[in-house]
């Protein structure tokens, strides 16, 4: 039940400085309210930005706006801070389910059920995750799942592809050698017209500037570049040192999402290229 | 500082983990207006952040992903974080490591909007 949210008001602004701006900011999130929930939860957050309950109030409010993205890096921050908040492994597990990582959202999801093991909706949610299997007698692993785990046991690519068998092998990965040349993989624009060969002759000049911005201003090696566009957001990185790969996503996926889906590409690109030399 | 852009500098760089902000022309790099943290370099991040952003646009274009709302490139030891705001301006902020991206992601967005 929400609480009474003139009587939170009330005691938020007495002392702008307590904890109050959660409880404030998640009854008017349950109300609907996000914009004013919003403003609460970052006031809180700029005044506690090592408070695990704060990065999960803000976390909530983003998801309940569709900002699937920045939900995510709340959660996993709220989750670095505290392994084992309830409510942020319930967050991720949610994520991760609605973005087609079931193993991922099962183990958040079985985390959060051992934390509050009287939560009987939690628990029918692992079961549902689960899809039928028995999941209770299965000891929970001590860590997430790699990132192997939720490849899919493809054969080897003998097409000659190296995303052969990879969710959106056709149209949202794309696989580039330094001077631009398409090794495998493909990009499709929405609305489905294939910008392969314009993207890949791009590609070399994103990963120049990338590297160089990144030790000039001594950021350390790169490791990736997201960029949200408006019709797709998209995710660079090398998997070996002359290849780069680009990989798509709609727009409003968790940012790692799409870095996790980049990952997998390249873990693949990595053994194709390995298999083809 | 440039008066229409101190305040919107101001409330990033109060961030946690903000090193420096900046709003540069995207032409030609040049700092238009900017509020750092010592050992931040200004000339060097604007002029690195503009050749950035133009490669990204140009493959956003090739590759059909839309007008660029936000770039994130992710370092070992940070990040560097441009959004486009009015037609020739970059918001530009660099970022330490372990920073709550999301809210200051969130945070650019609005101001390149307010900017815009």
């Amino acid at each position: 039940m929400t609480e009474d949210i003139r009587a939170l008001s009330a005691q938020y602004a007495a002392d702008p400085s307590s904890l109050v701006f959660l409880r404030l900011g998640e009854a008017l999130r349950q109300r609907g309210q996000l914009e004013p929930a919003l403003k609460i939860a970052l006031a809180g957050l700029n005044r506690y930005p090592h408070l695990p309950d704060a990065h999960d109030l803000y976390a909530r409010i983003l998801a309940d706006r569709r900002d699937y993205a920045s939900a995510f890096d709340e959660w996993d921050t709220a989750l670095r801070l505290a392994p084992h908040h309830l409510g942020a492994h319930k967050g991720i597990g949610f994520l991760y389910y609605r973005a087609g990582e079931p193993e991922h959202a099962l183990y958040h999801l079985r985390v959060a059920a051992e934390l509050d093991p009287g939560d009987e909706g939690l628990r029918a949610a692992v079961e549902r995750v689960a899809g039928g299997r028995e999941i209770w007698d299965v000891p929970l692993p001590v860590a997430p799942p790699t990132r192997d785990a939720e490849t899919r046991v493809a054969p080897a690519p003998a097409a000659g592809d190296p995303f052969t068998g990879v969710e959106g092998a056709g149209q949202r990965l794309l696989l580039v050698d330094r001077d631009g040349l398409r090794l495998g993989g493909a990009l499709a624009a929405r609305g489905g017209r294939d910008v392969s060969e314009e993207a890949a002759a791009s590609l070399a000049g994103v990963v120049q500037e990338a590297a160089r911005a990144a030790r000039l201003l001594e950021l350390g090696e790169w490791d990736h570049l997201t960029i949200e566009g408006t019709e797709l957001s998209a995710c660079l990185l090398c998997p070996t040192a002359d290849t780069s790969l680009l990989a798509t996503m709609d727009p409003g996926n968790p940012a790692g999402q799409l870095a996790f889906y980049a990952e997998r590409g390249a873990k693949e690109a990595r053994a194709w290229l390995e298999r083809a030399r | 500082m440039t008066e229409p852009y101190a305040a919107p500098l101001d409330s990033l760089t109060r961030l946690r983990g903000i090193r420096g902000a900046m709003v540069v022309a995207a032409q030609d790099g040049l700092v238009v207006a900017e509020s750092l943290m010592g050992g931040v370099k200004g000339t060097a991040l604007a002029a690195m952040a503009a050749n950035l952003a133009a490669r990204v646009t140009e493959l956003s274009v090739r590759a059909a992903v839309g007008g660029p709302r936000f770039v994130h490139l992710q370092a070992q030891d940070g990040s560097l974080l441009v959004a486009p705001a009015a037609e020739d301006l970059l918001l530009v902020a660099v970022a330490g490591r372990d920073v709550p991206l999301g809210l200051i992601r969130l945070e650019m967005l609005r101001l390149a909007e307010r900017l815009a």
